[in-house]
């Protein structure tokens, strides 16, 4: 039906009779279950990653909060659109770059704009993933999935940025932490491209770093350095999380203390009680 | 047996004979020969942490012979790649160098600083065993209170041994420390001047000076508060649980410390010993090659003082902002709350007890029996709720953490410790007071049965003699 | 006699812990002092067990020292042999303790208290003054020199670094027309200055470990700003910079929680990782959350002719942590 629509009155008209079609189909579903809980997709599923496919699964899973056309919704909408209270802002101009790196992470969808997005399961497949970067793409020029080459890079200098722009909320060895109002994530299940397209995105409270503060040779380098952090040297031993001194305390505690308990407890004497 | 100037040649009394020739020690050696030692594990705990002293001694002279006390600039050219190139001080380079390149020089440094903070778990422990048998009354009110000194002092070492390093997670912590310096109210500005010779990170000279304050000024400061430690235990003789009708508070019952302990206390030096040297292989600890040289203008995410020191850290993060001026006048600037009144507190409260009970309780008899913690009620509640009240702030230092693993959010945290750090304490107090006088209850009830069954079967028995008797 | 370990006589001893028809000790015909207790070969093949099982940990650690190059030898195997050596030392010392040594049960008196000497080391005291007809002048004259000469002996160590002069803690090497230069030294265009992200800065040839060196700068929107009357120039294009030193404990600032989505965003911050105390950018360092005292004292920023950035003068307020002159009036010099 929406095919026909765009055959005949053009994109724009087709993509609006599909956004209010897959609307009316999909708000069931979304009006139900916060995004998280279930994805909408087309019941008919094209065999390739297209546009149309990408416009199709916007419309169902990320217009109530990101607005028809990813224009952004900056003010609570209507009651009535649906119990979810959609909020966010425009994708326009994010480029390939944002959508692939908020998707692949499982960041978006996002089911409750007051909680942080956490990495999580990605609930579309390659290629619905595809689809909706291509999709997101489309909305205005922006920059595209950048293509990062860590291997020749000085893991030295790479410590060197890591440490003064990202260890701070990042922790040294890349294990997380807190920063006030959000959780930092650790980076150790993240690729080479999501680390890239992070640094340049600045997702949720991270700060965005631009070619001009961290050039494509510089976040060469950090990548190396993190990816390095996943397999670190702890020629040392166990490396028991590498954070420093609370599993060190608490290995000494619960490790140490109790050996020496027990060698106490070896040496010492019984009486027959007198 | 060949008989030589009256006297049997004897491969043990020769030699016995010829150091007392010389030394006129023999009639010591014998008393101490056989002094007496109470039976009880816990009495061990002390002895633990001597021979954990003992192994940050020997891997602390094993491990100074490589490390060069000086913040000069060089630039690392060595095995560990994320490091090359990289502008450090010559303190760091020779850890490094230590950790790498020196065959067995991680085993000893990380021996070291297992063996460090075990010391301090130790004491910790130790003092727990003390406080709650009430072994610290008259006549070893002194005993105690050196035991606390040795505590505190090693706090101190501890923090000046990490600190050496120069690495990024230590120097943050000696950042800290000097903020929590100049708060001292009035003086700590010059105090900090004087002691680092400008404002931080100070002169080269420094570094020169916490060297000598950790490798010697305060070793002999520990040695020698352990030695009086040691004596002072050893002139009144260890106490004991009555076990026993022979023990009393006036006869000591044990075995001799030769044969019979001499052997027992070696076997836990050798297991101390090897337990802090697994650790030290087995387990990483500050593998400062990951933290990176120190800057004073880097700083990174969760940044911890080793254990011992948490407490602190959590009393500087539970403290709400306050700052009490005078005018233009700072008097308490924030860090002295959490980082000089409260250890401060915590050090007067545990040194005034022993004087501060037997006041409040009226006892100033001497005892050298120890207590089960049931039978002072009182005080065992109050040390629960005090060693809970330090606990909590101590557990809040690592909230981040807890925050990242858990997800219970740090402010929400915040808030609940708040009210927790008091509320608990209290609760706490009452209910173990609560327990201890029902233990003690139902003690008594049940010896008063055990002796109400004996008198029973004593009277029967007198009975069935008397009617087994003729006439 | 031994004050340590009280008195007990050899006889006394031998006696208590008593004979029971064992051969006599020590082949001298003297009865026994420590009992007699059964043989356990058993016992002793065990401790030679354990003294050789610990040897061979002991070999293997010199075995390993010597075989592999340091990069090569794990420092696991090193503890582990070391460690172990020293455990099996232990389980043969404990096997002797429980069945190769008799471990017999002594009594002792607890040391009594002696009066008699208190009271002489006190007589002996009193009488040897019996000869001073003048104590108090005495010891005024003793307390006098003890303390002058208790102050002298401290004299010196004033000479460690500044004491009455806490000047140097409130100079940093800021003043107008500095030069603001990046961590690698070089200077700092506004225009390569970008919202949503922050940067750190040094002044140009001064020493970058200084704690007034490093600053934090960030680039926010102008409309948003709400600083104090007399900072209204001291933010070009919204470009604002804060000292990087915590007011709290002077850890430096790593943390910049950048603006997320207007609706329900927090406001853009700066955070301490040591305690987290949160500084608002856009009111002036104001302490949002966390224990600081004061608030981040900032630094006036302008542009000059070439498009650098330049230090307008000297930071708001003392940098760093507090301490007793921090929030003294006057600050510096002139601006």
């Amino acid at each position: 039906m929406s095919r026909l629509i765009t055959a005949l009155l053009g994109r724009r008209a087709g993509r609006i009779a599909l956004a209010a079609s897959v609307l009316a189909l999909g708000l069931a579903g979304v009006a139900e279950a916060q995004p998280e809980l279930g994805i909408v997709r087309p019941i008919h599923e094209p065999a390739h990653a297209s546009v149309q496919l990408g416009a199709e699964l916007f419309a169902a899973n990320c217009a109530s909060c990101h607005g028809v056309d990813g224009q952004g919704i900056y003010k609570r909408p209507r009651p009535g659109a649906g119990n979810v209270p959609g909020m966010g802002p425009s994708l326009r101009g994010v480029g390939a770059q944002a959508a692939d790196l908020y998707l692949s992470l499982g960041y978006m969808p996002l089911g409750n704009i007051h909680e942080q997005p956490n990495q999580g399961p990605v609930r579309f497949s390659k290629k619905e993933l595809r689809s909706l970067v291509e999709y997101v793409a489309s909305l205005g020029p922006g920059p595209g999935i950048p293509h990062p080459d860590p291997k020749g890079a000085s893991l030295s200098e790479g410590f060197q940025l890591f440490t003064l722009n990202c260890a701070g909320c990042h922790q040294l060895a890349a294990e997380g932490g807190y920063v006030t109002g959000a959780k930092v994530p650790p980076l150790h299940s993240v690729t080479a491209t999501q680390i890239a397209e992070a640094v340049r995105v600045g997702p949720y409270l991270m700060p965005r770093f631009s070619t001009k503060q961290i050039s494509n040779a510089q976040l060469n380098a950090i990548i190396r350095y993190v990816l390095y952090t996943n397999k670190i040297d702890n020629r040392g031993g166990w490396g028991i999380g590498n954070l420093g001194p609370i599993p060190e305390g608490m290995v000494a505690w619960w490790i140490g203390i109790p050996l020496l308990l027990i060698a106490c407890l070896l040496v010492s004497r019984r009486f027959r009680k007198a | 047996m060949s008989i030589t100037n009256g006297r049997r040649r004897d491969p043990i009394e020769d030699p016995v004979r010829f150091i007392d020739e010389r030394t006129a020690t023999s009639v010591l050696l014998r008393a101490v020969m056989r002094y007496v030692f109470p039976d009880h594990w816990s009495f061990l705990l002390g002895e633990v942490a001597l021979y954990a002293f003992i192994v940050l001694i020997a891997t602390g002279i094993y491990i100074s012979l490589f490390y060069v006390p000086s913040t000069a600039q060089t630039i690392y050219h060595g095995p560990y790649k994320p490091l090359d190139g990289q502008t450090m001080s010559a303190a760091y380079r020779s850890v490094i160098y230590l950790s790498f390149q020196a065959k067995a020089g991680l085993l000893m440094r990380q021996t070291h600083h297992w063996a460090a903070d075990v010391f301090i778990a130790a004491i910790v422990v130790h003092l727990m065993r003390v406080f709650f048998t009430g072994a610290f009354r008259k006549p070893r009110e002194l005993t105690w209170t050196i035991g606390l000194l040795l505590l505190f002092t090693s706090f101190l070492e501890g923090y000046m041994g990490y600190s050496l390093v120069d690495d990024l997670l230590s120097g943050i912590g000696l950042q800290i420390g000097y903020g929590v310096g100049l708060s001292v109210p009035i003086i700590g500005g010059p105090l900090m001047l004087l002691i680092f010779g400008a404002p931080f990170p100070g002169r080269n000279l420094f570094f020169s000076r916490m060297y000598i304050a950790h490798v010697f000024l305060v070793p002999l400061l520990l040695a020698t508060l352990i030695g009086v430690h040691l004596a002072l235990v050893a002139a009144r003789h260890h106490t004991q649980f009555k076990e026993s009708e022979r023990t009393t508070n006036k006869r000591i019952v044990g075995a001799p410390l030769f044969p019979a302990q001499a052997p027992r206390s070696l076997a836990l030096m050798f297991f101390t010993v090897g337990v802090l040297f697994l650790l030290g292989g087995l387990v990483q600890i500050n593998p400062v090659w990951q933290w990176g040289p120190f800057h004073e203008w880097a700083s990174e995410n969760g940044a911890q003082p080793d254990w011992y020191l948490g407490w602190l850290i959590g009393a500087l993060r539970l403290m709400p902002s306050v700052d009490v001026t005078i005018g233009h006048f700072t008097l308490f600037p924030n860090p002295v709350w959490g980082g000089v009144f409260f250890p401060g507190i915590v050090l007067m409260v545990l040194v005034a007890f022993p004087w501060v009970e037997a006041r409040l309780t009226g006892d100033h008899g001497v005892h050298n029996l120890a207590q089960r913690p049931r039978e002072a009620p009182n005080r065992t509640a109050f040390g629960v709720a005090f060693l809970a009240w330090v606990f909590l702030i101590f557990v809040f230092g690592a909230a981040d953490r807890v925050y990242v693993l858990v997800g219970l959010g740090y402010q929400t945290l915040l808030l609940i410790f708040h009210i927790a750090i008091w509320v608990v304490p209290i609760v706490l107090f009452f209910i173990t007071r609560m327990i201890c006088r029902n233990l003690l209850a139902s003690d008594i009830a049940a010896a008063a049965r055990e002796q109400a069954e004996h008198e029973a079967i004593e009277h029967a028995r007198a009975l069935a003699g008397a009617r087994s008797r003729p006439g | 006699m031994s004050p340590l370990f009280g008195r007990r006589t050899a006889s006394a001893e031998r006696s208590r812990s008593g004979d029971n028809g064992a051969p006599p000790g020590a082949g001298n015909g003297r009865a026994r002092i420590i009992p007699a207790g059964q043989p356990d070969r058993r016992a002793e093949n065990w401790v030679v067990a354990c003294l050789v099982i610990a040897a061979m940990f002991a070999a293997g650690f010199v075995v390993g020292y010597a075989m592999f190059s340091p990069l090569a030898l794990p420092n696991e195997y090193l503890g582990a042999t070391l460690g172990l050596c020293f455990i099996f030392i232990g389980i043969a010392l404990t096997i002797v303790a429980k069945r190769l040594v008799v471990t017999e049960e002594i009594e002792h008196d607890y040391p009594t208290e002696h009066p008699e000497a208190q009271s002489e080391i006190a007589q002996m005291i009193h009488e040897s003054g019996s000869r001073i007809t003048r104590k108090k002048l005495l010891l005024g004259a003793a307390g006098l020199t003890g303390g002058t000469l208790g102050l002298a002996a401290i004299a010196p160590a004033l000479s460690l670094g500044p004491f009455w002069n806490t000047t140097p803690l409130d100079r940093t090497p800021w003043y107008r027309g500095r030069r603001i230069v990046d961590v690698d030294g070089r200077p700092m265009l506004a225009d390569e200055i970008f919202e949503n992200t922050f940067y750190s800065g040094f002044p140009e040839g001064a020493p970058m470990d200084n704690i007034g060196s490093p600053i934090v700068i960030m680039r926010v929107n102008p409309a948003q700003l709400r600083l104090p009357a007399a900072r209204r120039d001291w933010t070009p294009d919204g470009i604002i910079a804060y000292s990087k030193i915590c007011t709290h404990a002077g850890c430096a600032i790593e943390l910049y929680r950048k603006p997320t989505f207007p609706p329900v965003e927090p406001g853009p911050a700066l955070v301490c990782p040591c305690h987290y105390s949160t500084f608002d950018v856009l009111t002036g360092g104001t302490v949002i959350f966390g224990p600081a005292g004061r608030p981040l004292p900032q630094l006036p920023l302008y542009i000059d002719a070439s498009g650098y950035l330049r230090a307008g003068g000297n930071f708001s307020a003392r940098v760093g942590p507090g301490w007793w002159n921090v929030r003294e009036k006057p600050i510096y010099g002139t601006y």
